[in-house]
């Protein structure tokens, strides 16, 4: 069983997002993401400065046995990207809800976020899958 | 006989279990429109006798010629080692096997493949090959496209000086893929104008410039600063090499001050028969940065459990059986049977071979051409060095000359108006020689002997005087 915050937000495409104190939301991929994926060997970032559509291809997370992408959980630009990952990509799979996180966006719509999965529906989605 | 060994009950039985009614069924997803009730240039089939027959027919229109034919496929000395072991059992295939990892013979022998091409090249990474040098000029354009992060624009300059076969297929691979691919106009000494080029630039920089080197008609481009001026803006430099030239220029890594991005070309001069045209392989190598946007793969060498030394695919987590439609590719494979021909010739060769031979073909090539510029009406096509092909302008249409020097058993070149599409000024009088370290002094007096005689009108038979 893997682990799932209830501080965040979370996509059926297995991405999460937090809203941080200062506005930005922060995105990553799920505790359950990573270990479906297995080692994870490189993470293609978006560029900074692109704006993003809600839904759209932001990155591309590869492991030894497949490559996926990444769907922006909200809209708006996208202001950092974590560099830790890198030189580390198996980052995401030892902290994938902290220092393994992908990218920060500055969100144009706030509201983007009511659309997302809270954890106890995101676990439904995961479960699902499961069987 | 079509050799498939179900029989129609196999196959009426299949059908019904998966609630089919017929096999064209199958298809129909492809629209109507897409699909072909025959192909107008495939014959009927024939029989093994009458197959035999017509292709000995045809090997035999092969024999007997001294050739002097280039434009990217080249008659170079095979030692008898490369295809006594290429065609042993265990090497025939054409790819890398799907279970790969249990193949460790072919696994190690790409994997020295890529060695030796990232060693040739001065490259980071190769990938496992590609199906040939056109072929490879497209995925290097469309990887530049996808590398290239700080320009998006999506336009790619080709030197006209590229392999026109090689720009023809790169269009029709990118054209609906949102690639502009634009023609770089031509000096008049045959290659590349750093002037032109910034003026075919214009204002917006493009993602890509295409370079050939040596260029398709045997010239020096001045890579150095074409090189420089793409960096300058941004623009991906794409090198298409002949691999045997890098025994004697310097690699693409070493063009300007940081090197061309993008290396690709024909495996063929590494011990691949000419064969009528074909087949061949296809190299492609690069920087590390752009290497996860490689089409196809890549060996790597790691250890088992008990650390021994085994090797594994890497970097296929982007092929199309992983990724389908996202794949960095969905047309190439890698030339399992060619690339160990490849592999082993290179072995044999090491760098010294390589070196020698590319400057006995420069000599050659250079003696030849002295000697040829000796005749009354022949002069340089395009003036200026070469490495071992080279143009000339003739006083008359190089295909009467070509027609009658075959009579006397010389194939002398290839009329470049077969590979203008009439932007070639006077390219009915041009004809493009290439020679090989294979040709023999006699080879080469015999060809200065007809085409003198060619030209003066008289194409009796040769004079025994005359070559030796």
């Amino acid at each position: 069983m893997s682990e799932i915050p209830n501080e965040m937000k979370y996509a059926a495409t297995h991405e999460w997002a937090r809203l941080e104190e200062d506005g930005t939301v922060t995105v990553g991929i799920s505790d359950h993401a990573q270990q479906a994926l297995g080692d994870v060997v490189y993470v293609e970032m978006p560029e900074i400065g692109l704006t993003i559509s809600e839904g759209e291809e932001a990155g591309v997370v590869e492991s030894v046995k497949a490559a996926s992408d990444i769907y922006a959980p909200v809209r708006g630009e996208v202001i950092e990207v974590n560099p830790k990952l890198d030189d580390a990509p198996e980052t995401v799979n030892e902290d994938p809800y902290g220092e393994g996180w992908f990218f920060k966006i500055q969100p144009s719509d706030l509201a983007d976020l009511d659309e997302l999965l809270d954890a106890e529906s995101y676990a439904e989605v995961c479960d699902a899958e499961d069987h | 006989m079509p050799f498939i060994p179900h029989t129609q009950a196999d196959v009426d039985e299949m059908l019904a279990e998966i609630g089919v009614s017929n096999i064209d069924a199958l298809f129909d997803e492809i629209p109507n429109e897409l699909t072909s009730d025959r192909l107008d240039h495939v014959p009927e089939g024939m029989s093994e006798l009458t197959m035999l027959q017509h292709m000995a027919e045809r090997a035999e229109q092969d024999q007997g010629y001294t050739c002097f034919l280039g434009g990217g496929s080249y008659d170079h000395h095979i030692p008898s080692a490369v295809w006594d072991l290429t065609t042993r059992g265990e090497f025939m295939t054409a790819y890398t096997p799907y279970q790969a990892e249990a193949s460790q013979g072919t696994l190690q022998l790409i994997y020295e493949y890529q060695s030796m091409m990232v060693a040739l090249t001065g490259m980071d990474v190769s990938n496992a090959s590609v199906y040939d040098g056109a072929s490879g000029l497209a995925e290097a354009v469309l990887m530049s496209i996808r590398a290239n992060k700080k320009n998006k624009s999506g336009r790619v300059l080709i030197a006209q000086t590229v392999h026109p076969h090689y720009t023809q297929t790169t269009r029709n691979i990118v054209q609906n893929q949102n690639v502009i691919i634009e023609a770089l106009p031509m000096g008049a000494s045959g290659v590349t104008d750093l002037a032109d080029l910034a003026a075919a630039a214009g204002d917006s920089s493009p993602g890509a410039l295409v370079i050939q080197q040596p260029n398709f008609f045997g010239r020096m481009e001045d890579v150095d600063a074409l090189t420089d001026w793409a960096h300058e803006q941004n623009t991906l430099v794409i090198a298409v090499v002949n691999p045997m030239s890098l025994g004697v220029l310097k690699p693409p890594s070493e063009w300007g001050t940081n090197g061309a991005d993008i290396v690709c070309g024909d495996g063929q001069p590494f011990g691949v028969p000419m064969a009528s045209g074909g087949p061949s392989f296809g190299f492609i190598c690069s920087r590390k940065e752009f290497m996860r946007q490689l089409p196809g793969r890549i060996i790597g060498k790691t250890e088992d459990l008990d650390g021994r030394t085994g090797y594994a695919l890497t970097l296929q987590a982007r092929e199309q059986h992983i990724r389908r439609g996202k794949a960095t590719s969905n047309i190439c494979t890698n030339q399992g049977l060619l690339v160990t021909a490849g592999t082993i010739y290179m072995s044999l060769m090491g760098p010294q071979g390589i070196r020698e031979t590319a400057i006995t073909c420069h000599r050659r090539a250079t003696e030849l051409q002295q000697r040829l510029l000796q005749i009354d009406g022949v002069e340089e096509f395009f003036p200026g060095p070469f490495f071992h092909e080279f143009a000339l302008r003739l006083p008359v249409p190089a295909v009467d000359v070509v027609q009658a020097m075959m009579t006397e058993s010389v194939l002398p070149g290839l009329v470049l108006s077969d590979f203008s599409d009439g932007n070639l000024v006077d390219a009915e009088h041009g004809l493009l020689i290439a020679v090989t370290e294979k040709r023999t002094n006699a080879e080469i007096e015999k060809y200065v002997a007809v085409l003198t005689r060619v030209l003066q009108g008289n194409t009796s038979p040769a004079n025994p005087q005359a070559g030796n």
